[in-house]
């Protein structure tokens, strides 16, 4: 019992949790990208939400984590998994992209990600002179109905208006004779 | 190993996985779910900050919640104009929706 508790060393298996972290976040995402059957791509992208999810929690807040499993994981993944009943059948055979537009594509992530390494790695990140270190939860709220009252509100009303775009949008394909 | 640019170098490779599934796909749900790769790179980035250099670590939590609630209405409202779409076309390839060409 004692050698098994040695074994376990707090920090390893911290660190070993973040390497399972980062792989299902990666493993999600290239699922989430490459196959080109559908229902495939939305579990990757489960998968790879959870890892996001994850991430959050060794950043040092399980809150968001479980807001990022509640919303994303939750609501918009299955809200996709209704949209995927309009695509096309699963065992109709799926038509092969193009080798130089996904060549092309590629040649676009990796530029991108070439400069966003390029910048990362090039600027020296500064800590704040003096950082707080209130993480809790009741200050985050009390942050939302002060300082971010407005901007609170604006997403309020911006959910609001996307809800009664989504009803009219496809309510008025409905209606319209093709 | 658990510093500011591994987050960063995590969030830039999520990010361009994005920009390359939206240019690849021809499927608009599979051009969605790209999209959400993306904002999910710029959450891990803002939370990133937050952790390690801001002075408040309150702020990038808020920013995080905005950017899913952004995220949600992106995501009601682009599952609307797919099934509009279907509707008129009967699919939702990309290439087929080509009716504002002259």
């Amino acid at each position: 019992m004692n050698s098994v508790q040695s074994l376990i060393q707090p920090h390893l298996l911290a660190q070993a949790g973040f390497a399972a972290v980062i792989a299902l976040t990666f493993a999600g995402a290239l699922i989430a990208v490459f196959p080109r059957n559908i229902i495939y791509n939305i579990l990757g992208l489960i998968v790879c939400l959870t890892g996001v999810a994850g991430l959050f929690v060794y950043l040092g807040s399980p809150f968001i984590a479980l807001m990022q499993l509640l919303i994303y994981v939750g609501a918009i993944c299955i809200s996709i998994i209704f949209a995927i009943m309009l695509s096309r059948p699963l065992h109709l055979s799926i038509p092969k992209r193009r080798l130089p537009k996904v060549g092309l594509a590629a040649g676009v992530g990796a530029a991108v990600f070439i400069m966003l390494a390029g910048i990362v790695s090039r600027t020296s990140w500064q800590p704040a002179a003096s950082r707080s270190s209130d993480w809790s939860v009741t200050t985050l709220g009390h942050y939302l109905l002060t300082r971010y009252d407005l901007v609170f509100e604006a997403i309020s009303l911006v959910l609001l208006v996307a809800i009664l775009g989504a009803i009219v949008i496809s309510g008025y394909a409905r209606r319209r004779p093709s | 190993m658990n510093s500011l640019y591994t987050y960063l170098f995590i969030a830039a490779l999520l990010f361009s996985l994005g920009i390359f599934g939206v240019f690849q796909r021809r499927s608009l749900i599979g051009m969605l779910i790209a999209i959400e790769l993306m904002l999910n790179a710029a959450s891990i980035n803002f939370m990133a900050f937050n952790r390690f250099l801001a002075p408040d670590p309150i702020v990038g939590q808020i920013y995080t919640l905005f950017i899913m609630g952004i995220a949600a209405a992106e995501a009601a409202i682009a599952l609307s104009i797919i099934v509009a779409l279907f509707r008129r076309l009967r699919s939702i390839d990309i290439e087929r929706a080509q009716e504002l060409r002259g």
